[in-house]
């Protein structure tokens, strides 16, 4: 008889590897890979980071239960870490109203009284000076905002000069959102351009992104002082932020959206500042922006700004 | 071949332009707002729900004395006081002449206007209109929007003056300046002011490092 290959069918591998047991290693060692990836997260575990914050979902995504939860543990993270009670409520957007805000430059003296009211009201940060609004010293004539001084120290207002507050424009095709790799900032029915301090990874692109500089890094975890710290706080804007997140001028969502003044218009001494919504024909904004020559920082960008300037005749 | 108008199309076309005319002229110029609405505009704001903030009804100044009474509290006197037994000097405040005896150090420096410009010779608890009404402290504004029309028209659209409080009326109400909140009355120019909150971030200290270069080498030329 002729031995035929097939009554042997293992004639080579004897002491050897058989394929089911190579299959069996690389399906393990895939395994084992993948297994490593998914839990990778956790090897980034830090001592500050809890389990209910690592677990929490994107803003838009929590119920109204999830939401109470967070906040919860939010007021009393910050009891402990500072003995302060604040109150941090999830201000939603009114039906029927789109914020809008004008600054009068022939009024403005570039007192800064603004840019601090922002500092205080915000949780900003002592040691760094920070504040959402910037105040440009201009030469009279000339709108070229690289020319523009920040740090000018003498009596105001400078005959020869006029003054350009500048803070985020609320855009209504905001390139900080466009860039955002997670989500984390968006624009909300009102037109506010908002950050979830929670979801925010602090890649920075949005800074890059902003025409206007309008956003700031929480390059440390912003120290304010017990006594000064404003209690009356809003989840997507003026709570106490971590480090390593991303902020900017949200109108002081947490008063706006309860129908009050933002603080900076508040602190304005001159009356320069113009609130309201832009959907009410009643309005004040809207008065402005029908009666004044009213212009917008940058137009050619193309972003569609929610803030406003003008000059009076 | 010659075209005939008749004579009634002329009056036709006639009476359209003068009924055109008059309606263009009333869209010119509305009929003249009643007096008592302005006061009401001005002096009581649109809304109940707005209250200008420190010229409450009945408010009247009174002249620092120097003294201190009981309390330690600055006694003032009010303007009768003294003004019921003098006679009014129609010339003071205007170019140069002011008062020798009373008032010492009080700015004069208002267009050049006479006291008695905005002051009532006849009871100095009170403000003078143009034309001679009385005006209470409380309504200056009315007083000074007879000569400061677009001051007064932003105000009236709150583009120009500080206010606190909500911007959705019907949820709380707002506080507002008046004119003499932030304007001195007998020198109302604003005055210049120290600016505070000094910025330390990034942009500042680039600024400043870019300005020290820029000094350090003034005839190099300059690029950002």
């Amino acid at each position: 008889m002729i031995e035929t290959p097939a009554q042997n069918p293992e004639p080579a591998n004897e002491g050897g590897m058989t394929r089911r047991t190579a299959l069996k290693a690389l399906g393990a060692t895939l395994g084992a890979a993948a297994f490593a990836q998914a839990i990778a997260p956790l090897t980034e575990w830090t001592d500050n980071l809890t389990i209910d914050e690592y677990l929490q979902k994107h803003y838009k995504e929590m119920s109204p239960v999830d939401m109470a939860m967070v906040i919860a543990r939010l007021q009393t993270e910050t009891k402990e870490e500072t003995g302060v009670d604040v109150h941090i409520g999830d201000y939603r957007p009114q039906p029927g109203v789109k914020f809008g805000y004008a600054l009068n430059l022939s009024v403005c003296v570039g007192c800064r009284r603004c840019a601090k009211a922002c500092h205080i009201e915000n949780n900003h940060d002592r040691p760094s000076g920070n504040s959402y609004i910037r105040v440009l010293e201009m030469q009279k004539g000339s709108l070229d905002l690289a020319k523009g001084r920040v740090n000018y120290d003498h009596a105001v207002p400078d005959k020869e000069k006029f003054y350009m507050p500048v803070q985020c424009q609320q855009c209504d095709k905001p390139p900080c959102v466009s860039v955002c790799p997670v989500e984390a900032t968006w624009k909300e029915k009102d037109g506010i351009v908002v950050v979830d301090y929670n979801w925010c990874i602090g890649c920075r692109y949005c800074e890059a992104a902003c025409p206007y500089h309008a956003r700031r890094f929480n390059w440390t975890k912003p120290q304010v002082p017990a006594a000064e710290i404003n209690p009356d706080q809003g989840y997507l804007s003026n709570r106490l932020r971590p480090q390593g997140v991303m902020e900017k001028c949200t109108f002081c969502l947490h008063r706006s959206r309860q129908g009050k003044l933002p603080a900076c218009l508040e602190a304005c001494p001159t009356g320069a500042r113009v609130f309201g919504n832009l959907l009410d024909p009643e309005s004040e904004i809207r008065w402005v922006l029908q009666n004044k020559r009213v212009f917008v920082l940058k137009e050619d960008v193309g972003t569609q700004p929610s803030f406003f300037y003008f000059f009076d005749e | 071949m010659k075209r005939r108008t008749p004579i009634y199309a002329l009056f036709a076309v006639l009476a359209l332009a003068a009924a055109g005319g008059q309606w263009m002229l009333t869209r010119a110029r509305p009929a003249a707002a009643d007096h008592s609405t302005v006061v009401a505009r001005i002096a009581v704001p649109a809304s109940k729900a707005e209250v200008p903030s420190n010229r409450p009804p009945g408010y009247r100044p009174q002249v620092a004395t120097g003294v201190v009474d009981y309390h330690g509290n600055a006694a003032g006197v009010a303007c009768m006081t003294c003004h019921s037994t003098r006679t009014p000097n129609l010339k003071n405040g205007i170019a140069g002449v002011v008062p020798k005896d009373f008032h010492q150090g009080l700015a004069y420096a208002h267009g050049g206007q006479s006291c008695l410009s905005c002051h009532h010779a006849d009871d100095y608890g009170s403000l003078r209109l143009a034309d001679g009404r009385k005006a209470a402290f409380s309504e200056a504004q009315l007083l000074c929007a007879q000569c400061h029309g677009p001051q007064t028209r932003d105000y009236l659209h709150g583009s120009h003056g500080g206010m606190n409080g909500y911007w959705d009326k019907t949820k709380g109400a707002r506080t507002r300046n008046t004119c003499t909140d932030c304007h001195d009355p007998h020198a109302p120019a604003y005055p210049q002011w120290t600016p505070v909150f000094a910025p330390r971030d990034g942009g500042a200290r680039q600024q400043a490092t870019r300005e020290a270069a820029h000094a350090e080498t003034p005839n190099a030329s300059h690029h950002d």
